[in-house]
């Protein structure tokens, strides 16, 4: 046990700032460790979300030295004993209270996605899929919605007005693992390049550095939907062949 | 009083794993107007750290199974406590389940022909458990999620459920608050489903998360409901236990499905040792008949690593005792001399994950340190077979809250698939009861307002006790006295600090105020952490014998008499616990006859 300080970001809308607590910590304790036990013997009305505290349910993003990660899987001996820890809350999203903040925009953005739409089964009424066709969906579908992808992104984090026109890694892995699902047989490449505005994204890959779930954001979902996006717009055949069938440029229809 | 939302629906589900999703989403699609009420927000239910696998007969890996044999594996581990024709329901409406995620974008890992892959686990007599990886909860919890938001089913995210309302005898609907304002909100429903998972924060150690506080458990206590086998704990056998502070956290069962081994200090695989005459016949013998099994099932039995929880957990908890441990007082669990570091990584990669970067441990270089961990309860509320329905008409209940399918220990993988199946029916069958109902049952205001004052309640008390303290006690008081091993008089020493503990937490105050206050979401949670501890004591005295996930040690031994009934808690008139003993439900004799199916 040693006594340590961390420094944790109390307030709401209206503001607020950092509160030092001390608190002896354990050998191998995570920060959401320390932030459980100020809770529990010093602060009871600290507000702060957590659930499964093994990295699998993407509830404890925080940033920590300004650094975004998931409490629960940050140990506090990768940071010097001597100076105080800090815990602030998700920065791009509103905050609510203490280290809790707004990410219902995530779950509003989730419901303007056209869902899994599976061609007919074989005959004997199952899929078959090889498991080298399902590797690159199943790398999408290990995402935990901690939205620290979101956080970090620039076009959001610094821009606020572009949250209504641009809808950040998360739904682009999203996606892109829709995209590219064997049996999934809908477009939605109009939707990406419009309103998800797949575009604004300038590939500095901040939000595959931050990935918990090592989740190749960048290189694997995003530049593949401005691929297909490109492709789609730019594709002359397929101008002609829309236009002779009177619809226009990336209008949602099967493949 | 401030004022409140009033909310209306037909069908009204109370949280948002995999049964509450599951039954949202067969309540929506029988036309009933549907909301889910969840104390996180969605997709971070306690689903997600489920692991290793979904239970379902579809035979891809070994095409002799089929759902009797995995009816017969469920019964058997769940030492004929089980309700026979839930465990027959889900046997046989399993596969549909799974096959019915892949077609809402579930990804499963392959076959070498491409069908869905099934791993071995404990009980389970051939490779039976559709997976992803290690991450199967994830992606059932993904799959339900998104297709509940394609149907346009409601959502209430981090509101909590404190109260049931009735209307004479029937459910009408329920009390709830935001967690985030701590405002009060008023759900009319013509029925409603509980879908709250488990009791796991009632002990100190467990693999389960905060919101794992008996809700739905207590919820229906406090209806009228008949809550059920209560004394049936499971204590997973592998739960991390260094550093401390994530002794408790899983350690997936799929590490000895792909070939893992349990070894004490000695180096020796002690399993052996502890193999149940009852289980006999169908384990290997020798280590190498154990290896064996892996490639060629059907000329050798089941390693003993992979013999049911029940007996796992015991094992390693005697081996502790004995002085064999590991040096964090665990056992070891080896998966790094039984596979290559690509094939981990590819089939485990969140447990190396969790122990590399909690642990310091790399799992395909070194063994982990494993102990027993509370995982589950297989009591719960008392349930109809086909339709889900409790005591109380127009309330439901499926999952892990519901009580029936997995008698005194659930097989593992057995839980994901129990989700589905009784999530589905149990949907359904509340739109169905819903619909029958000529009009919305009335509610009072005066008992919202009475219900709302005891809700306010901590915030007018000064100077009372903290309720995490009172958690914490608590928390210590179900681990020592009503652990893996009980005996009569730690039952009884249990029973009266959970009544101290009771008188305790009347008087808590918490301070700050209304808004995203988790001292005082705690305070009113210690009411049905309290009442489930009671529930689970109370059963635990009274079965005198030791069966499945019930060890006694005073009593320790198999008593067939008390094999005939099981265990009913409900409240009397006095607002205290009645137990009652409730015969089995007949099993027609064609039915029996599959039990003995060799």
């Amino acid at each position: 046990m040693a006594l340590r300080t961390i420094s944790i970001y109390r307030g709401d809308k209206s503001g607020g700032r950092f509160v030092d607590f001390q608190v002896d910590v354990e050998e191998g304790n995570v920060v959401l460790d320390v932030v459980l036990k100020v809770q529990a013997e010093q602060s009871p009305d600290l507000a702060v979300r957590w659930n499964c505290k093994a990295g699998r349910c993407g509830s404890c993003s925080a940033e920590i030295n300004g650094f975004p990660r998931l409490m629960c899987m940050t140990r506090m001996s990768m940071f010097p004993a001597d100076r105080p820890v800090y815990v602030a809350p998700l920065k791009t999203f509103p905050i609510i209270k203490d280290l809790v903040t707004d990410v219902s925009l995530n779950y509003e953005i989730a419901k303007t996605i056209p869902p899994f739409q599976p061609r007919p089964p074989d005959p004997d009424g199952l899929y078959r899929m090889s498991q080298e066709d399902v590797d690159r969906v199943q790398e999408f579908r290990r995402c935990i919605e901690c939205f620290l992808c979101q956080n970090v992104c620039h076009v959001i984090r610094d821009h606020p007005e572009n949250k209504a026109r641009f809808y950040g890694p998360r739904w682009f892995v999203r996606l892109a693992e829709l995209e590219m699902h064997p049996l999934d047989t809908a477009d939605r490449r109009q939707l990406i390049r419009e309103m998800a505005g797949v575009g604004f994204c300038n590939v500095t890959k901040c939000c595959t550095e931050v990935c918990p779930e090592h989740i190749r954001i960048t290189d694997n979902a995003i530049i593949p939907l401005k691929e297909r996006v490109v492709d789609l717009y730019f594709d002359p055949l397929r101008w002609l062949a829309d236009r002779l069938r009177g619809r226009r440029p990336g209008q949602a229809g099967t493949r | 009083m401030p004022g409140y939302e009033v909310h209306e629906y037909d069908v009204l589900v109370v949280g948002a794993g995999g049964a509450g999703l599951r039954a949202a989403i067969a309540a929506a699609e029988e036309g009933a107007r549907t909301a889910v009420v969840c104390k996180s927000l969605l997709g971070k239910a306690h689903t997600v750290m489920a692991e290793g696998g979904i239970a379902a007969a579809l035979g891809t890996v070994d095409p002799d199974d089929n759902w009797r044999v995995h009816f017969r594996d469920t019964m058997r581990g769940g030492k004929l406590m089980n309700n026979w024709r839930m465990a027959m329901i889900h046997a046989q409406e399993a596969p549909e389940r799974v096959l019915e995620l892949e077609r809402w974008g579930a990804v499963f890992d392959r076959t070498r022909d491409g069908r869905i892959l099934q791993r071995p686990f404990g009980g389970h007599r051939y490779s039976r458990l559709a997976h992803v990886g290690d991450r199967t909860g994830l992606e059932m919890i993904r799959t339900l999620q998104q297709k509940a938001v394609a149907l346009g089913i409601d959502v209430f995210m981090e509101t909590t459920v404190s109260r049931i309302l009735t209307d004479a005898g029937r459910v009408a609907g329920a009390v709830a608050y935001r967690r985030e304002s701590g405002e009060l909100l008023v759900f009319r429903a013509r029925a409603v489903v509980l879908a709250t998972g488990g009791v796991g924060k009632c002990y100190k150690i467990t693999s389960n998360s905060w919101e794992y506080t008996g809700d739905g458990h207590s919820l229906a206590y406090w209806a009228g409901a008949d809550l059920m086998d209560m004394e049936f704990v499971q204590f997973h056998p592998t739960g991390m236990v260094w550093p401390p502070s994530v002794r408790g956290i899983l350690v997936t069962e799929g590490v000895r499905g792909e070939g893992g081994v349990l070894l004490n200090n000695r180096g020796e695989r002690f399993m052996f040792n502890y193999i149940p005459d009852y289980y006999r016949a169908e384990t290997a013998e020798s280590v190498e008949e154990a290896d064996r099994w892996y490639t060629d099932k059907r000329n050798n039995r089941r390693p003993p690593e992979l013999l049911p929880r029940d007996v796992v957990a015991r094992a390693i908890n005697a081996e502790i005792k004995a002085g064999r441990g590991s040096p964090h007082g665990g056992v070891f669990l080896d998966i790094a001399t039984r596979m290559g570091r690509e094939q981990i990584l590819r089939k485990l990669p969140g447990m190396y994950e969790q122990f590399l970067r909690l642990a310091d441990v790399d799992i395909t270089k070194e063994p982990m340190e494993v102990g027993p961990t509370m995982h589950y309860i297989m009591g719960g509320v008392r349930v109809d077979a086909e339709t889900a329905a409790t005591t109380v008409p127009g309330l439901y209940a499926a999952g892990e809250v519901a009580a029936g399918l997995h008698g005194a220990n659930r097989l593992g993988g057995n839980s994901l698939s129990d989700l589905l199946v009784f999530g589905r029916r149990a949907g359904l069958h509340a739109a169905r009861y819903a619909a029958s109902l000529p009009q919305l049952p009335s509610i009072s205001g005066d008992e919202v307002e009475a219900i709302a004052t005891e809700m306010y309640a901590p915030f007018h008390c000064s100077d009372g006790e903290n309720p995490f303290a009172i958690q914490k006690e608590l928390q210590e008081t179900m681990q020592d006295l009503v652990g893996i091993v009980r005996t009569g008089d730690e039952l009884q020493e249990a029973l009266r600090r959970i009544q101290a503990l009771k008188e305790r937490a009347q008087r808590v105050s918490v301070p700050g105020n209304q808004q995203y206050n988790p001292g005082w979401h705690l305070a009113m949670d210690l009411r049905s952490l309290l009442t489930v501890a009671e529930a689970i004591a109370l059963c635990a005295l009274e079965r005198k014998e030791s069966r499945g996930a019930h060890t006694r040690e005073d009593y320790p031994k198999e008593d067939p008499e008390q094999g005939k009934f099981n265990l009913v808690v409900r409240r009397n008139s006095d607002g205290q616990p009645v137990l009652e003993k409730v015969p089995h439900p007949e099993m027609p004799e064609e039915v029996r006859k599959i039990l003995e199916e060799a």
